[in-house]
């Protein structure tokens, strides 16, 4: 069975959680076995202080459609330690990713690696005889594209802090909630027992028209 | 003095539930170890009874207990221990409390743990663990027990420093038995029990991120109750959360005045009185064939406390297909997990249809009821009463009888917990002790010493399976030593008989690795100082029963039961409700 609510709902989308925890020993273990134990995907998960030395904040990037990342965001909540969950990319915000890349450079090819670093903002934080050391902040699509033009120089090494994330400043107003197509039920009865001359249709229409969506429950 | 809550009494009810008050804070500081702590704690907490297991790390914890007035009772195994916690807590509705020592008593402690997580029982363990410096270095008896008791608990802690005690005491009981309750686990290194601590025993709990929602939002009762009012078919699927809030009164009401059909799930037998007309008893796989036919055809879906377990769904894509679905529940995960619902009611059950009742207009529903008389009348639950062998539903109908419906029954996992569902006709919440969600063999003798502890007055009978009892019969032990006189009826197949049954249905009946050698049973017994009784025949199960009853204390009765029945009605894995078979009744 194939409608536009099922191609709707198997869509899939990256997905930036803020996760804001208590600071104490064993939560990113739980985080990290709810992902596992449930079958979720960690993209990249990020994991520092915050100004509260009480709290910390996990950045997390994961993907799934959205049947699946509501269920994250919930399973998540539930957590006892976790104190507050945001969808980031519900909303305007600004991503970064900061890496340092060590990249084959004989002194011939200095001047071109100096030229693309410059052009994608990056510095470079060393050099030695055969090698340099980029560093490089931006998104992730960003510092995947300055990857790529490094790749024919040959890298040697590769670290990346994955992304962090916060909600922007100048947002004015949240824009509306994500919502998902409701998954649908159907069936044909057969007519039940004595309701035969009676007029009773078992199988009426469906009682969802394929545009409606799923309620959020108010808080 | 400040005191949790730090409010006496707000003036309206506070949308979040509410600790326990410290009821006796000391007027100045006082200098206590670690395990002086707890145990008072335990004692402040109002804890009865404890379960448990001695052992080396947490021998200072046991070393205070037996100064306490908290009465301890020595299992026989650490799982005996956490079973009977949680049968307690299942009987009372109070926190079920069990202690174990370091390495393989918490290991042993994660089957009792796992079973109370997945049926949201509110149960704390309280474990011993190797001292603070040697944690991590592979000390004897040493197991990473809040790693490995992670996915099986709602919470768990382990206990760095003395200053954290009495709180994450407090804590772990006020997160087992708030929200969506459930097993908290909380392990103590032995130099942590040791260690001085000096307070007034006067804190604050230190949970931000945990607030569990009680009442629900009023918009969305509103809507909920318009749904009702204009359904023309409604069922109320009723789940364990009815139990849990104890909102069995308020469900009453809300069925009696829409006149609504209630059908309850394993875990809410008796949250419905099931002699009442509109009573549709169990749903799902093995549950009535007119619950599930009711559910396939209403229009609308009102479930309490339920999660839509597959084992009550069958196939989602055409579970209730023309139902609009209203979901009352706590966990605000559990809705649109499985079935996406059109009216999302969050909190707890019994604030929410509290506050509901009095929007729901009486309505004669009569077309919609006759519907339902006409499957009842042709579809009941059946089997062959002219046999000559003693059908199992016939020893659960006898024990009906016997106890008048009155007792509590505690049961394994099989064919004999799907019998005694089935057969025996529920009629107040907590009635029924069973493992729903994790389906734990040998849970029924030491949860029903539990169930007989937390209610002494009641007869407790635990109705179990050979396979099942096998698993935890030396328990019987300790109901001889703590003088606790439950009843056990094993409906003896000398089968694990649900897997045969399968086996038999799916598997060309090849009946590998599910045949029980098993030991007479009623000698076991006598051996343990138990009352032992065998019946392997018709005419004498009542008589059995009846000997069984007047004993004043623990007894098994063994009955052979015929090997070869099988549990119907039954929804096929994979099947929608409506296509539920009968079997051929012989």
């Amino acid at each position: 069975m194939s409608n536009g609510n099922d191609s709707e709902l198997a869509r899939e989308r990256k997905c930036v959680l803020s996760i804001l925890v208590q600071n104490q020993p064993g939560v990113l273990s739980h985080i990290a076995g709810m992902f596992a134990a449930r079958g979720y995907n960690i993209d990249s998960l990020v994991v520092g202080r915050t100004e509260d030395a009480e709290f910390s904040r996990m950045v997390l990037v994961t993907k799934g459609n959205e049947l699946t990342l509501e269920q994250i965001r919930k399973q998540l909540g539930k957590i006892v330690t976790v104190v507050k969950v945001r969808d980031l990319t519900e909303q305007d915000y600004i991503e970064r990713d900061l890496m340092l890349i060590k990249i084959h450079c004989p002194p011939e090819h200095r001047g071109q690696i100096k030229e693309i670093t410059d052009i994608f903002r990056g510095s470079i934080v060393d050099v030695g005889p055969n090698a340099v050391i980029i560093q490089l902040t931006g998104s992730e699509e960003k510092i995947e594209a300055f990857v790529e033009l490094c790749r024919p120089y040959g890298i040697q090494q590769l670290a990346r802090t994955g992304v962090i994330a916060v909600q922007r400043a100048s947002q004015i107003e949240n824009k509306l909630p994500r919502v998902r197509p409701l998954r649908r039920r159907t069936a044909t009865l057969p007519m039940p027992l004595g309701m035969e001359n009676t007029g009773f249709n078992p199988t009426p229409s469906p009682v969802r028209a394929e545009e409606e969506e799923s309620p959020l429950p108010p808080s | 003095m400040a005191t949790v809550p730090r409010k006496k009494s707000a003036p309206h009810p506070s949308p979040v539930a509410q600790p326990t008050p410290i009821t006796h804070p000391h007027a100045q500081a006082v200098t206590k170890n670690g395990a002086q702590w707890v145990c008072d704690a335990l004692v402040d907490l109002g804890v009865e009874v404890l379960y448990g297991y001695t052992g080396g790390a947490i021998l200072p914890t046991f070393d205070v207990l037996a100064d306490t007035p908290v009465k301890f009772v020595l299992t026989r195994h650490e799982q005996g221990a956490g079973h009977m916690a949680d049968g307690y807590a299942r009987a009372s509705g109070k926190v079920g409390v069990c202690i174990a020592t370091s390495g393989p008593g918490a290991t042993n402690l994660v089957t009792a743990l796992g079973t109370a997580y997945m049926d949201s029982i509110p149960v704390v363990a309280i474990t011993g663990q190797v001292a603070t410096a040697v944690v991590g270095n592979d000390a004897f008896q040493e197991a990473d027990t809040t790693g490995i008791t992670r996915p099986v608990t709602k919470y768990n802690v382990l206990v760095k420093d003395v200053k954290d005690l009495p709180r994450v005491i407090h804590e772990a009981f006020y997160i087992a038995r708030t929200g969506r309750p459930g097993p908290v686990l909380v392990d103590l290194p032995k130099d942590v029990q040791v260690g001085k601590h000096t307070s007034s025993g006067v804190f604050d709990l230190n949970l931000p991120g945990y607030k569990p929602r009680v009442r629900g939002h009023t918009r969305q009762i509103e809507l909920a109750a318009q749904a009702i009012n204009a359904a023309q078919r409604p069922v109320l699927y009723v789940g364990g959360g009815v139990i849990l809030s104890n909102a069995a009164e308020e469900l009453r009401a809300l069925a009696k005045r829409g006149n609504i059909p209630v059908t309850t799930t394993l875990m809410a037998m008796g949250a419905f009185d099931e002699t009442d007309p509109l009573a549709l008893h169990m749903l799902g796989m093995h549950g009535s064939a007119y619950a599930n036919y009711a559910v396939q055809y209403s229009d609308l879906l009102i479930a309490v406390g339920a999660r839509f377990d597959d084992r009550v769904t069958g196939k989602l894509e055409s579970f209730a297909p023309f139902a609009k679905v209203i979901h009352i529940d706590i966990d605000p995960s559990s809705i649109s997990k499985n079935v996406d619902v059109d009216i999302p009611v969050v909190g707890d059950a019994k604030a929410i249809l509290e506050e509901m009742v009095p929007m729901i207009e009486h309505k004669p529903r009569a077309e919609w009821l006759s519907m339902i008389d006409q499957w009842k009348a042709k579809y009941p639950f059946t089997y062959n009463r002219q046999a000559g062998t003693v059908k199992p539903q016939f020893v659960v109908e006898q024990i009906y009888e016997a106890t008048r419906g009155n007792a509590i029954i505690a049961t394994g996992v099989g064919q004999h917990q799907m019998w005694a569902a089935q057969y025996y006709r529920w009629n107040r919440p907590r009635q029924m002790i069973t493992s729903g969600g994790l389906g734990t063999m040998g849970f029924g003798l030491p949860a029903a010493i539990g169930a007989k502890m937390a209610r002494p007055d009641q007869t407790v009978i635990d109705i179990d399976g050979d396979g099942s009892f096998l698993m935890t019969l030396a328990e019987l032990s300790t109901a001889v030593e703590y003088e606790v006189p439950v009843k056990v009826v094993i409906l003896n197949n000398s089968f694990q008989g649900m897997v045969r049954q399968w086996q038999e249905l799916f598997y060309k009946k090849r009946y590998f690795a599910t045949v029980m050698r098993n030991p007479d049973f009623a000698k076991v017994a006598e051996a343990f100082g138990v009352k032992g009784i065998s019946a392997n025949h018709k005419d004498q199960v009542r008589d059995a029963i009846e000997q069984m009853l007047a004993e004043p204390g623990p007894v098994v009765l063994d009955v052979h039961v015929d090997p070869a029945e099988n549990v119907f009605p039954m929804v096929m894995a994979g099947k929608s409700l409506h296509e539920i078979e009968m079997g051929n009744v012989s």
